[in-house]
């Protein structure tokens, strides 16, 4: 290893028009290691922090709650696209994580709902991942002992035993049919779900929500990127050649889940500040297939997939109620027979299924594709 | 064979053995895939187990990994008695494998399958991996230092950015035994290293397995059914048949054995 010296520099020029030649390792391992994927994710993050100054209130809610998806999406794509695991009681910790928040920050006033008046929103924010991490932990050891099928039955048994327990707690959730406020977010004083004297309040949530997803998204990507991300595609792909090779099976499918229900946690906390309040019977099975459905549309086992896929299932609702408008037979009333809701219901199974077999990879795949495409252009190889 | 190499070999009988094998006993129901088998490999040796198929062999490396827990007996690796160690311990210790039919990572990179072997070494936890400052990106650096010699050792240059499920098998089958090798074993386990290969990338493997006793002093146990193979770099073979050891040696004493020509080749009818 007489190169050595060479093999680590980090700050060694790169050479002009080859892109993917790198003269150090630290230039391949860096997070964004080609000047288009720096260029293009800064441009991207830079649009999407203009946006408040640019859409109506409305879009903005909406686009929104797309960017606190999407770190649910990625907690999902932690544990089942990387580590394997698959679980269908996604919709469970998001709850955990919208109870916790909402009852950290609730009225300490209120006789009939649980409250601790404790609206600094890092502090919810993180209280809220942590518990559902808690959760998280305790339902892990099911993952050591059953694989596949089998798990995703047991999980699915936990969005069951979560619908019931907050039905019949109304202290917490205030019964069904009632509900409660969603967590009251406040930073430094400054409430971020009332209108401001330079933004709305609207503005205000889209940018948290913005903030917290870009950095729960460099957190996962730096996540899996390690050895930590390596063991959990490791249990995937072959879990005994894993174990044989040093990978603590027990260890990291806990924490997968412990990271993936985190992620779920904070995700159930933020989602509830936008709409404002929170119904427990919408932590129903259905969610937890708009998760599944997030990444396998998105793409499994990556993160800017996750994010897509997030975005693209909360903006199918704003097209499909343009429907009726269009296409008559379709009915916007949720009485009527062949209605808008559950057009919604079967399009995510239909998109599932499409997806799985016309392009397994999801939206990032089609964009690997658009890549290598113009890559080669104008030859077709 | 030069005087020299006479000398080391004797030398290397000398040693305390690096495994001791003693009188282990696995059965599944009814079947004695092991049954009372006992060898010793050395610190420098090349230590071939042959036999039959269903005869054990993998059997024995399954037990040597801790994927199966013996029945009875006794198994101390490098001074420690290693029945009952959890499988992800054993490979802490310093024993590495390979397997029969290729378990690698097949969705990641030639470069990521070989960082995974380098696992146990990369220390670093969770939360350094969450901010991927300091210590763990210096962990990856140097580690990902010591995969690409592994790459350049086995010739893989060409393949490191491909999913392993892309290559071909002969590519596949050394990759495996780069993951192996990257964790630095004390103690290789080969299951069948050339099984299904032509006889190019044999030789090519037979020349990487000789680089690994020569320049990177590991001692191994193979399982292969290729008997030139075994014949020719072999130290030691036992031979088994029924879950039992029937003849062990040097290849000529194994070779001219009653028992292991009866096992191969059946009674001659009289």
């Amino acid at each position: 290893m007489t190169e050595t010296s060479t093999r680590f520099k980090s700050r060694t020029k790169r050479p002009s028009g080859r892109p993917e030649l790198y003269t150090s390792y630290s230039q391949h391992l860096r997070m964004l290691n080609t000047r288009p994927k720096f260029v293009s994710v800064t441009a991207i993050v830079a649009v999407a922090a203009l946006l408040p100054w640019v859409f109506d209130d409305q879009t903005l809610s909406l686009l929104g709650l797309g960017l606190a998806a999407s770190i649910g999406a990625i907690g999902l794509n932690l544990v089942t696209g990387y580590a394997g695991q698959v679980s269908l009681g996604h919709a469970f910790f998001l709850a955990i994580g919208a109870y916790t928040a909402a009852a950290l920050s609730g009225d300490p006033e209120d006789n009939e709902l649980i409250g601790f008046g404790v609206t600094n929103v890092v502090v919810w924010l993180l209280a809220a991942g942590l518990v559902a991490a808690f959760f998280g932990v305790i339902v892990a050891p099911l993952a050591t002992r059953l694989r596949g099928l089998y798990l995703a039955i047991v999980t699915l048994g936990l969005v069951f035993i979560g619908e019931h327990i907050f039905k019949e707690w109304p202290e917490l959730t205030g019964g069904p049919g009632v509900g409660r406020p969603g967590p009251v977010p406040e930073l430094f004083g400054v409430g971020l779900n009332t209108p401001g004297d330079f933004l709305t309040a609207e503005q205000k949530l889209y940018l948290l929500m913005l903030v917290t997803l870009i950095i729960f998204a460099l957190l996962a990507r730096n996540l899996v990127r390690s050895k930590v991300g390596r063991a959990f595609a490791a249990i995937r792909d072959r879990d005994i050649a894993a174990e044989v090779i040093g990978v603590n099976l027990t260890r990291y499918k806990v924490l997968a889940f412990a990271v993936s229900s985190f992620f779920a946690g904070v995700a159930g906390a933020l989602l509830y500040t936008i709409t404002g309040f929170i119904e427990p019977s919408s932590f129903n099975l259905l969610l937890s297939v708009q998760y599944i459905a997030m990444v396998l549309i998105g793409g499994v086992a990556t993160i800017s997939g996750s994010i897509l896929g997030a975005m693209f299932i909360t903006l199918i609702p704003a097209l499909t109620r343009q429907l009726p408008n269009v296409a008559p037979f379709i009915s916007g009333d949720a009485t009527k027979a062949f209605n808008v809701f559950q057009l919604e219901t079967v399009l995510y199974g239909l998109l599932i299924i499409g997806f799985l077999i016309f392009e397994p990879r999801g939206l990032f795949g089609i964009w690997i594709r658009i890549r290598n495409y113009w890559k080669a252009w104008p030859f077709t190889y | 064979m030069t005087a020299q190499l006479a000398e080391d070999l004797a030398a290397r009988e000398v040693t305390d053995p690096i495994l001791t094998f003693t009188d282990v006993h696995l059965s599944f129901a009814g079947v004695k895939a092991v049954n009372g088998i006992s060898f010793e490999v050395g610190m420098r040796e090349l230590f071939a187990i042959i036999g039959p198929n269903g005869a054990g062999k993998t059997s024995v490396f399954n037990v040597l990994s801790g994927v199966y827990r013996p029945d009875a007996g006794r198994v101390v690796f490098n001074g420690v008695d290693i029945i009952g160690v959890r499988p992800h311990r054993i490979a802490a210790m310093g024993m590495s494998r390979t397997f029969q039919n290729i378990e690698l990572f097949a969705n990641l990179t030639v470069l990521d399958n070989l960082m995974l072997g380098r696992h146990n070494h990369l220390k670093y936890g969770a939360a350094s991996a969450f901010a991927w400052l300091g210590r763990a990106r210096n962990a990856e650096l140097a580690n990902r230092a010591v995969a690409e010699d592994i790459v350049d050792f086995l010739e893989l240059e060409q393949w490191r950015f491909y999913p392993v499920g892309l290559l071909p098998y002969g590519v596949q089958k050394r990759v495996e035994l780069g993951r192996a090798l990257a964790m630095e074993p004390k103690l290789l386990l080969l299951d069948e290293p050339v099984a299904g290969m032509n006889l190019e990338e044999t030789e090519d493997m037979a020349r990487f397995i000789l680089d690994i006793r020569d320049e990177l002093d590991i001692p191994m146990i193979m399982v292969e059914h290729d008997m030139g193979l075994v014949m020719d770099l072999a130290d030691r073979i036992m031979a088994v048949d029924f879950g039992k050891a029937i003849a062990t040696g040097t290849p000529t004493e194994v070779q001219n054995h009653p028992d292991v020509i009866h096992a191969y080749l059946g009674e001659e009818e009289s």
